[in-house]
């Protein structure tokens, strides 16, 4: 019943904003394209938490996944939706057939990557560390080629006229469920697991996990979610490229679940938000701009090692009692 | 209760296990001594199925049943009733000492059995039920120890393997830790106890195998083998 007050309350919440957003606010679109960013952004940094920051898989390989999750959902309504327009056209209003095509594109999207989180996750669970990291930058790299090879996404030459559908509200709607869902997980009765194979995988092995079931159950459920905000980025953007997925986004993810605090959810949506804007804020600079944005990443790292948050997750409670004067 | 029957084991070329034989009864504390690099810590992680024999079997009975473990994976043999407390302890550092004891009865879905078992531990190391919040991280090495031991009694096993327990630990823990294995032992699990400290070991045991190179050189009673002459010279320096 709670569970289904504070449900109803996020979306209505969301629908809000984002109206307010839309209407009242339009003319700072620029700002709204960076709020929806940081979004998409945070959704690709909670999953990517999950195999990385909770299980302890360094995995370079998030922005294939993304990739996947974008050209497959990207494909499906542009595809789909002259068809689904032919075939229901007269019985469902347009709008509302176009949404629906959206959000199983979305499903479409997160499934095809989650198939690819099993075939990385199934290799991958003979590799530890720096190994791992190296065999899934090359799985990244391997569904950037294939789909740069593949005409009917156009290939080289991009995706464009993709559907603008994606807005702030099916953005953080989204991040809201993948959040509520990976803190879940973590937190269910078996949950412990996936930190247990994060300190000491020999130690996990010995006392009854089996470490290759909950690795492939972070590789296709991290997977599954990076595929949904690569649909989201794509019918935002309206347009794909392959180079937009090279493993230098795969390594900004890794920054954000690092920056964040390794195992921190709430961390990482915070680096996400920090990171995503960094630039945008440092405009001003001009060309120092990504020096700065270096240093500063350096810099936190030196400073405060254990991320943002370190291994907790953000609550009022514990914000309200940490400003409290002692 | 256990039977292992001329078990090898390779790492790469290295001839690590050649030809090891031993048995364990049902109620029994184990010894097996040897100095370094003999093979201990290898034919223990081979029966809990961490490593992979390339020879040999090992027949483990509980209650009636027959299971040839070399062909099981760890997380099915520990489902079966044997569990490791791992050399060096191995604990979780980053969870606390409560979820660390969750984690060991990971498979178990019987909670009222489990909060029962939960007290035994805690009877047995008070001390563990006063760090529940802590991180395992933050506990002294005897404590850790202690904590590595619950959580592999967590599981409920019907056979205990322990690695080298005495490993950097103040000597008086030690004593508390060795005396904590009888009573384990007095509650029916039978325990396989990996040692250098030879004396603590046979002190311990009801019976011991002596270790060197991958084989087996000598085994019997533990009263035995603490007066024979070539145990006494190699490992009780006397």
């Amino acid at each position: 019943m709670r569970k289904g007050i504070a449900f109803a309350l996020t979306v209505l919440g969301l629908w809000v904003i984002n109206w307010i957003l839309t209407n009242w606010l339009s003319e700072f679109a620029y700002h709204l394209q960076i709020l929806v960013l940081i979004g998409i952004n945070a959704i690709l940094a909670v999953s990517l938490n999950l195999i990385n920051g909770v299980t302890g898989q360094f995995s370079l390989g998030h922005a294939g996944f993304m990739a996947i999750g974008a050209y497959v959902a990207a494909a499906a309504t542009y595809y789909g939706d002259p068809f689904l327009a032919a075939r229901f056209g007269e019985a469902i209003p347009l709008n509302m057939l176009e949404t629906g095509a959206f959000l199983v594109a979305l499903l479409l999207g997160g499934l095809a990557a989650a198939v690819a989180g099993l075939l990385v996750g199934l290799p991958s669970l003979r590799l530890r560390g720096d190994y791992l990291a190296i065999a899934t930058l090359g799985f990244g790299e391997i569904i950037r080629v294939i789909i740069l090879n593949c005409e009917s996404v156009g290939g080289a030459r991009g995706f464009p006229g993709i559907a603008e559908r994606a807005n702030f509200f099916w953005v953080y709607g989204a991040l809201a469920i993948t959040t509520w869902v990976l803190r879940n997980l973590v937190r269910s009765p078996k949950g412990l697991a996936f930190p247990a194979i994060r300190e000491d995988e020999i130690a996990a092995a010995s006392i009854g996990i089996s470490t290759t079931r909950y690795k492939v159950i972070a590789f296709v459920v991290g997977a599954f979610f990076a595929g949904v905000g690569g649909g989201l980025f794509a019918h935002f953007m309206t347009y794909l490229h392959t180079n937009t997925f090279s493993f230098i986004k795969s390594i900004e993810y890794v920054a954000m679940v690092v920056l964040g605090g390794m195992g921190s959810f709430t961390g990482a949506i915070l680096a996400a938000a920090l990171l995503t804007m960094l630039p945008e804020v440092l405009r001003a600079a001009s060309e120092y701009r990504m020096i700065i944005y270096s240093l500063l990443l350096i810099v936190m790292m030196l400073v405060r090692r254990q991320g943002l948050l370190g291994n907790r997750e953000f609550s009022w409670r514990w914000f309200l009692r940490a400003r409290r004067p002692t | 209760m256990l039977t292992i029957n001329d078990l090898h084991v390779h790492y790469g070329a290295i001839h690590a296990l050649k030809g090891i034989s031993l048995d364990i009864k049902p109620g029994e504390i184990v010894s097996l001594i040897g100095s370094n690099g003999a093979g201990k810590t290898t034919l223990l992680r081979t029966i809990s199925g961490l490593l992979k024999a390339s020879q040999g079997t090992i027949v483990y009975r509980p209650d009636g049943a027959q299971l040839e473990l070399t062909r099981r994976l760890p997380h099915q043999i520990v489902a079966s009733g044997v569990a490791q407390v791992p050399e060096g302890r191995l604990i979780f550092h980053n969870l606390t000492v409560q979820e660390n004891l969750e984690l060991g009865a990971f498979q178990r879905r019987d909670r009222g059995r489990m909060a029962h078992d939960r007290e035994f531990i805690f009877t047995l190391f008070p001390r563990l039920k006063e760090r529940l919040k802590q991180s395992g991280g933050t506990l002294s090495g005897g404590e850790q120890q202690m904590l590595a031991i619950g959580r592999a009694l967590m599981a409920s096993p019907k056979l205990l393997l322990l690695d080298e327990p005495s490993l950097g630990i103040a000597p008086t823990l030690v004593q508390q830790i060795f005396a904590c294995l009888k009573q384990i032992n007095a509650r029916g699990t039978t325990i396989l106890l990996v040692e250098q400290d030879a004396f603590l070991a046979l002190e311990t045991a009801h019976r011991g195998y002596v270790m060197e190179t991958g084989q087996i050189v000598l085994e019997g009673t533990a009263k035995d083998l603490l007066h024979n002459p070539q145990v006494k010279q190699a490992y009780l320096g006397q």
